[in-house]
């Protein structure tokens, strides 16, 4: 069987539409618009185009020697994803849904961000086409990422803190769900991972496996083989899913997520969906979920707040059941400490949210053969965090 | 006549109420707002006041298609500790206090974590009528189907202004009791003015054969309630209910309640 291109709505029993009937037509509307752009050469051409013109496609691989030497005996490989424009790889599925936008002739744009880093991406692109936009973002995340409040205001977004629920990414979902229901006429969401309900998983996937791609070329061009290993971050999961989908056919090619393991997954504090969570239906989608005996989702804590989310994507989910992808946590303290060795090995500054895949590594790497090549997402970079690491490491002067 | 032992069904009240030219007052209230024992009490209240079903909502923590009024409470229900195997409980006070028919209005992940069909046993054994899903359409609904059929519980799903005559085809099929129509694009709560689209999605609704239609979102005053009975077979009421029962308690939730049924009386 071919695990590549699941079109969806379901990846085995993950996935599906658990919406209010209201969403129903916009997402249908989504879903044909897509399908034709998808075999669109116009369409594929323009993205092409932006890629290399405008995100800095195809972004750089950069063996990391010095770093390698703290896993083991391994090589190990990053994917510069941290190098596109706006610094993350969220930029490469916004230019994608931004342009669909303009094929159905919407005028806004709205979406929710955690870090901050789909919201500036979405408000870079609203700028480029000349989009009306709106970003949602949990009022604790405003607080903790207040310059990202501020590059998105400066490229024209307006920004909502919201201040419902536990004030972070899920309700910054709800809330631009609320909007999406009122002004669906006007509006497209320009949602930010591959979770939610269909189209999302499969869109946002087919927009971001250019970094597999690339990434798998790359390895090829440079070691003359496929990587031993790839390992991403897992939060919602574009950013894994995007390197891992062009390998998923590879059987000898082993795929490592990592997810917030926060303060440890034997406390309550972490944001472990799969490793701790169990199927529930959140935001649209039958996945893994945070949550009680009831079915209400419980607080997610990570000191990323991009990955500090209680959901994850269900093409996940089914990876995990399928045992294809290995999934398991990285404390606060771990990914911290990967963040600074990846910095003082390298001169790379990794957001934190990658920095738990680099964590990961150096646990990975001393498990397996000497030698063996590891492929990591660096799926972004971490000026946005200069704040927590300043307080974490005691860089700041205490105020 | 209904014999008295028997529960009536939401149909059964929705025709007789059709009869003597009228029309049904749903009245929505959020479970365990501002407690349990209140909130059974304000269900309770409604039923006196006149108002022809409940419609106890199942407080969630992530409540999509609900606005500020009803999201506030639903979160004070939350907090205040109220556990799922308490809907029962709530139910079935009210049920014996009353013979109106009493539905629930549930996010589907909630009765999913549940059971289905262990919660539409002991929702059928309490008396309650059926479930609203306003997060699950009939798409993804399989499991729902199959349980509220054994079970013999209503079956309300939502049909919006922008669905397609093919999805309201779909949904009106699926339902039983009636078809819940979103009077506008939007989340719930109180507006000044009724959008048209209600009446027209009311009449594409009645185009592809639906028997029973009741009209919500956005209802607040004896004036709308009588407006959507000149065309749908019934009006649901909830924010303006919450609102009331948050400012004023159960006396104020009275108060706003008669003066609703007075919008049935006088059409």
């Amino acid at each position: 069987m071919n695990l590549r291109e699941q079109p969806g709505p379901y990846f085995g029993e993950f996935g599906g539409r658990f919406v209010p009937e209201s969403l129903v037509e916009a997402l249908d509307e989504l879903s044909a618009e897509y399908e034709k752009a998808k075999v669109d050469h116009q369409f594929l051409d323009e993205l092409d185009r932006l890629g290399r013109s405008y995100i800095g496609r195809p972004s750089l691989l950069t063996e990391v020697p010095r770093f390698a030497r703290l896993a083991g005996s391994v090589r190990v490989f990053l994917k510069r994803e941290d190098l596109n424009h706006t610094g993350s790889h969220k930029i490469n599925n916004v230019i994608g849904q931004a342009l669909l936008t303009k094929r159905i002739g919407k005028s806004r744009v709205i979406a929710e961000t955690g870090a901050g880093q789909h919201g500036v991406a979405t408000a870079t692109a609203a700028a480029l086409f000349g989009l009306d936009c709106t970003i949602y973002m949990g009022e604790v995340d405003t607080e903790r990422q207040a310059l990202n409040v501020a590059r998105m205001k400066l490229l024209g977004a307006q920004v909502v803190a919201v201040k419902t629920g536990s004030r972070t990414l899920k309700d910054a979902i709800n809330d631009a769900m609320r909007d999406w229901v009122t002004n669906v006429s006007t509006t497209n969401y320009i949602f930010g991972t591959v979770a939610g309900p269909h189209p999302f998983p499969a869109m946002v996937r087919d927009f971001q496996k250019i970094i597999g791609e690339e990434a798998r070329a790359q390895m090829l061009a440079v070691t003359g083989s496929l990587p031993d290993a790839v390992a991403a971050c897992v939060g919602g999961g574009s950013n894994a899913i995007g390197i891992f989908d062009a390998f998923l056919d590879d059987e000898p090619v082993a795929l490592f997520g990592f997810e917030a393991g926060g303060e440890g997954i034997d406390t309550p504090r972490h944001a472990a969906t799969i490793s701790k969570g169990r199927p529930g239906v959140l935001h649209g989608a039958r996945s893994y979920l945070l949550q009680d005996e009831d079915g209400q989702t419980i607080e997610s804590h990570s000191i990323s707040a991009g990955l500090d989310y209680p959901g994850v994507g269900p093409e996940h989910a089914w990876l995990s059941d399928i045992k294809r992808v290995k999934y398991s946590a990285i404390t606060d303290s771990a990914a911290m400490n990967a963040m600074k060795a990846l910095s003082q090995t390298e001169g790379i500054i990794p957001a934190i949210e990658s920095a738990h895949a680099l964590a990961g590594v150096l646990d990975l790497g001393k498990t397996l053969p000497a030698g063996s090549n590891i492929l990591v997402c660096l799926s972004g970079r971490g000026d946005k965090d200069m704040e927590t690491a300043g307080n974490w490491f005691n860089f700041l002067e205490q105020k | 006549m209904t014999p008295k032992d028997k529960v009536e069904s939401v149909s059964e009240t929705l025709d007789k109420l059709r009869e003597t030219g009228t029309g049904a007052l749903i009245g929505y209230l959020p479970i365990g707002f501002p407690n349990l024992s209140q909130s059974i009490e304000a269900a309770i209240t409604l039923a006196e006041s006149g108002i022809s079903a409940i419609e106890f909502g199942i407080p969630y923590s992530d409540p999509v298609m609900d606005g500020p009024i009803i999201q506030r409470a639903a979160q004070a229900s939350l907090d205040a500790g109220l556990k799922l195997k308490q809907v029962f409980e709530a139910v079935s006070a009210v049920k014996q206090a009353t013979e109106i028919p009493v539905l629930l209005m549930s996010y589907w992940n909630p009765i999913l974590q549940f059971g289905v069909e262990r919660f539409c046993e002991q929702l059928a054994s309490v008396g309650g009528s059926g479930i609203i899903t306003p997060d699950l359409i009939p798409d993804d609904a399989a499991a729902w189907i199959a349980a509220s059929n054994n079970s013999g519980l209503d079956r309300i799903f939502l049909a919006a202004p922008s669905s397609t005559a093919q999805r309201l085809a779909m949904i009106t099929k699926q339902s039983r009791g009636f078809v819940y129509a979103v009077s506008t694009m939007g989340t719930t709560g109180v507006r000044s003015e009724l959008d048209q689209a209600a009446r027209e999605l009311v009449a594409r609704l009645r185009e592809v054969g639906a028997e029973r239609i009741c009209v919500g979102l956005g209802i607040s005053t004896r004036e709308q309630v009588r407006e959507v009975l000149n065309y749908a077979d019934g009006a649901i009421v909830g924010s303006a209910l919450v609102a009331a029962l948050e400012a004023d308690g159960v006396s104020g939730l009275r108060e706003r309640a008669m003066s609703l049924v007075d919008g049935i009386r006088l059409g």
